[in-house]
């Protein structure tokens, strides 16, 4: 253990750099250029030192750990910090992500910079906070904060219809998010706190359950986003700027499902057991029909978008299905979706920069030109399939399997899907990166340039590795999802023992 | 009950007297002085408001009644006095601007500010009906002359008259809910009224008195339904007239009513709680869905002070100590996001011309990078969003809210909380989405004084809650 706050140091470290940028003064090109360096620097300096964190926890302790409590709001509520198992990582592969998103950013954003590079990093302080928060007035500060930033970033460097797509996504969200503000304070009233670690243990009456869950699912869902509150996600996805659509992919949506993980399961087991054939419907009907919405898309951002959407059914079936496989493949997949699906969006990116359009029709054959681009597209588009040998396919497959256990038929639909992704994916990469290069533009696109390798280099790699190799994530996570689910079964068997003495 | 007249009689009321006399001293000052420029006015007013705040923390508030139990000085009134100095100081020197370029030139203007708000110190000091009514209508006719201070114009002499037909009805209500209580209770103060009810249970009659009584405050608070004088007034009263009917007097009603519905009606709270539902969700729902259609920002911050009469209600419809704390946290948020919020409207000049339309704020962030930031700050507080203080103030009257069971009242509440994010989101997205319009005029010192202030306090409230936090438990601890 390190002597130091390290959880507010990487919290707080982005603000910090984002008061630099503030501070910086002029709109000339020095000014500019600075703003970019000092975000790059920053968000290093960040996840090295979340490195640390990687290197001092403990796997083989369900605990919080590196826990930092203060006076906040008076009474029980307080500034509490600390990791587990089940977040650690998320902190991790958001501070990975965060420079390859200044990197990516480095030409395609060429006005008002600085507010650009400070809108991404207090984004960045937000996201690490809602992974690391252990209060729950201060969860939903950093969750419903994060809202602001990225309704900025959509709203001025997107795309044509960036306003409608920011008003939507924020207020899609922010409707969510309400019902669960009120879900909370119902929660301090009964157990007199909001300490997230008590509260896992603390075992509400069965009816309050019920309404606290549908108020988190409400969130949650959305955040996620399930079928059918999704639809705000193309839109937003499609408007955003490239990083903006790594970042929405890669971390928002991974707030949803810790949400589930961290609160929706383990504080209200009997509700999530009640509910859980109504999240696998929800969830086998996401991986079919948005995969077969993905098929007829002609915009690669709107393809990748609802790819999300079906990649994220599988983490809610397999969240929901309450046993260790389930949990550990929702887990790996969230994080395996977080590299593939930030990658295959920063994949976009490049060739956007270059020729300004994402309709599939306007690129074809350029592996002829782009050799090294192609190489990097392939390895994103087989784990996005969940080929064997890469990360997608760890996820996929446990989650299939918990699911099998559970209810068999959910598991046949919902391995469909993957047959399905295989189509819209494979399908994609031909259109995009095969075929005969007759395009006149498209005779004088750019390969990588060093900048961009040193962007996807990462990505590729963490892909294979993790995909050949998944036991240094499924090592961190194990004794923290073994913990929760024991409780979880246990206290959904105490009720069901309850239920049938009442009978 | 004796009125046994010694110093310690009249230490509590030390403030009013204050003010009373010295708004006397500077409107002879002003008279004799013959002068057009008001800044002496204006500075001595200033210094008034201030000292006046000051004072209420150098005597003792023990809530002793004095003045046959017509007044008190307890925690509670403390607090809510030291907001409406606050926020009458702040009405005072954001007029400064507009002095200067000679659009409000009348050295009364000030004056009456100090008088208003005298009856607004008598108004949450009160402890019968009597003096209730004492402050109000102080308050209430020193605001009806600063409504149609400027009277060459027409909208500005239409709002003062349309303030004072409406407000002389509301008045009257008020007046004929008092007599009724008097009538049954045979009492005037609050603690006779309290034990009446108490002993004699709550009676029909007296069921009508609470009800004609509310209705004069609602008025007052504009609460839906008797907002209705609200948008016009705001729209039509010289813009600082506007900021000062925004803050200070928003916050003394609120006082005002929670006093007399907690200390004068704990007996009949089930019965009240029904009213002040009724009027938070009313004015909740009509607050975020007629700003909607607004164009003009003084209408906008019309309705959005509706909305947020609304959900400070929320607290008081919880009737317990914590909902008392809620709005106590709430008003002094709402008074830091409304003076904002304004000194940036007084600020929208091009040329001589005052603009107002929302439209007029397009591309901002390029033209005036600081001002739009701390502009959007206040937008994003008045929705609701986190971390900002505007959060916080809505946490703590729904944290009331649902520890006194009101689901229902809840929920609509947060609903259109997210009804009335979207046109607060409007205004940012005008400012920062859309390509510039014409820069304003250069801001003048003391409006970018009062915007950086009240722009740090609700960016940074979050750092630091636990003052105001247990300033407002303790002032809401006092009144049970």
């Amino acid at each position: 253990m390190t002597g130091w706050p390290i959880l507010s140091v990487i919290t707080f470290l982005p603000l910090l750099g984002a008061l630099f940028i503030f501070a910086i003064r002029g709109d000339d090109e020095t000014a500019v250029r600075n703003a970019r360096f000092v975000a790059l620097w920053t968000t290093v300096i960040t996840f090295l030192l979340s490195l640390l964190i990687w290197i001092y926890f403990d796997p083989t302790t369900p605990d919080f750990q590196f826990v930092e409590k203060r006076e906040w709001l008076g009474g029980s509520i307080s500034y509490y910090l600390g990791v587990d198992g089940i977040s650690m990582l998320f902190v991790i592969l958001t501070t990975f992500l965060m420079p390859a998103c200044v990197l990516a950013s480095w030409k395609a954003i060429d006005v008002r910079v600085k507010e650009y590079m400070i809108a991404f990093l207090v984004l960045e302080t937000l996201m690490i906070g809602v992974f690391t928060a252990l209060d729950l007035v201060l969860f939903y500060l950093f969750f419903e904060g994060s809202l602001v930033p990225m309704f900025l970033i959509i709203g001025i460097w997107g795309h044509k219809r960036r306003v409608y797509a920011a008003f939507k996504f924020f207020l899609y969200t922010f409707t969510g998010s309400v019902l669960m503000l009120l879900a909370i304070m119902a929660m301090y009233w009964e157990s007199g706190t909001t300490d997230i670690p008590t509260l896992l243990t603390y075992g509400f009456p069965a009816g309050m359950q019920t309404w606290l869950w549908i108020a988190f699912f409400a969130s949650f869902a959305v955040k996620m986003p399930m079928w059918p509150v999704h639809t705000w996600l193309p839109d937003a996805h499609v408007e955003a700027p490239t990083a903006g659509s790594v970042i929405l992919a890669a971390i928002l949506l991974k707030m949803g499902g810790y949400g589930f993980l961290r609160f929706s399961l383990p504080m209200f087991p009997s509700a999530s057991d009640m509910f859980a054939p109504f999240v696998f419907t929800l969830s086998v009907v996401a991986i079919i029909y948005t995969s077969l919405v993905a098929l007829m898309q002609t915009d690669v951002k709107k393809l990748i978008a609802y790819s999300s959407v079906a990649h994220m059914g599988f983490v809610t079936m397999g969240v929901f299905t309450g046993t260790v496989q389930g949990v550990q493949g929702g887990i790996f997949q969230m994080l395996s979706h977080g590299i593939v699906s930030g990658a295959l969006f920063l994949c976009v990116g490049v060739v956007y920069d270059r020729l300004h359009t994402r309709e599939i029709a306007a690129y074809g054959g350029l592996v002829n030109r782009m050799p090294l681009y192609a190489l990097a597209f392939m390895v994103f588009t087989m784990a996005n399939v969940g080929l064997p040998g890469t990360t997608g396919f760890v996820g996929e497959f446990l989650t299939l399997l918990s699911a099998f256990e559970v209810n068999t038929w959910v598991a046949v639909f919902a391995t469909t899907g993957v047959i399905l992704s295989a189509s819209y994916a494979l399908w994609l990469y031909r259109r995009v990166i095969f075929g005969s290069l007759d395009k006149e533009n498209l005779k004088s696109i750019k390969d990588l340039s060093t900048r961009e390798i040193v962007i996807l280099a990462p990505l590729v790699v963490l892909t294979i590795l993790f995909g050949v190799y998944p036991m240094p994530i499924l090592d961190v996570t194990a004794v923290s999802v073994d913990n929760l689910v024991t409780h979880y079964q246990a206290a959904v068997e105490q009720a069901s023992s309850l239920a049938a003495l009442a009978n | 009950m004796q009125a046994n007249m010694t110093f310690a009689t009249f230490l509590p009321a030390a403030p009013e007297i204050l003010l009373a006399v010295g708004a006397m001293v500077a409107l002879m000052i002003g008279a004799f002085r013959n002068e057009k420029s008001p800044s002496i006015s204006a500075g001595l007013s200033m210094a008034l408001v201030i000292a006046a705040g000051v004072l209420v923390w150098l005597i003792p508030a023990e809530g002793t009644p004095v003045f046959s139990d017509g007044f008190v000085l307890d925690p509670f009134a403390r607090f809510m006095k030291t907001l409406i100095a606050i926020g009458s100081a702040a009405a005072i020197l954001l007029s400064v601007d507009y002095m200067r370029f000679g659009r409000l030139n009348r050295f009364e203007y000030p004056v009456l500010i100090v008088l208003a708000t005298t009856g607004m110190f008598v108004m949450v000091s009160a402890n019968d009906l009597i003096t209730l009514y004492l402050g109000l209508e102080l308050q209430s006719l020193a605001a009806y002359v600063v409504a149609s201070i400027q009277r060459d114009s027409a909208r500005s002499t239409e709002a003062g008259l349309k303030y004072f037909v409406l407000g002389a009805l509301a008045s009257g209500m008020l007046l004929y809910g008092a007599s009724l209580v008097y009538g049954f209770c045979g009492s005037v103060t609050y603690a006779g009224i309290a034990d009446s009810v108490t002993t004699g249970g709550g009676s029909i009659g007296l069921i009508f008195g609470l009800v004609f009584l509310f209705a004069g405050i609602a008025f007052k608070i504009s609460a839906v339904p008797f907002h209705m004088w609200t948008p016009d007034v705001y729209e039509g009263a010289p813009t600082p007239v506007t900021a000062f009917f925004a803050s200070a007097p928003k916050v003394a009603a609120m006082g005002m009513l929670i006093r007399v519905a907690v200390e004068a009606f704990p007996a009949a709270t089930a019965q009240w709680q029904q009213i002040i539902a009724f009027l938070a969700i009313a004015s909740m729902a009509l607050g975020a869905f007629a700003a909607i259609g607004q164009r003009n920002i003084k209408r906008l911050m019309a309705y959005s002070s509706i909305a947020n009469m609304g959900y400070a209600l929320v607290g008081l419809a919880a009737g317990s100590e914590a909902g008392v704390q809620g709005i106590v946290i709430y008003m002094a948020i709402y008074l830091a996001m409304t003076l904002g919020t304004f000194a940036f409207i007084l600020s929208m000049r091009r040329g001589d011309t005052m603009v107002e339309n929302i439209d007029d704020l397009a591309g901002l962030s390029r033209t005036n990078g600081t001002a739009a930031f701390f502009l959007a700050v206040m937008f994003f507080s008045l929705a609701g969003v986190p971390p900002l203080a505007g959060f916080f103030a809505k946490f703590y009257v729904f944290l009331a809210a649902i520890e006194a069971e009101l689901y229902p009242l809840a929920v609509i509440g947060v609903l259109a909380s997210v009804v009335g994010a979207f046109y607060y989101l409007r205004i940012v997205k005008i400012m920062y989405f859309d390509e510039p319009a014409a820069p304003f005029e250069r801001m003048g010192g003391e409006l970018k004084a009062v915007l950086g202030v009240a722009g740090l306090i609700v960016l940074l409230f979050f750092v630091y809650p636990a003052p105001l936090v247990e300033a407002a438990g303790a002032a809401a601890k006092s009144l049970f």
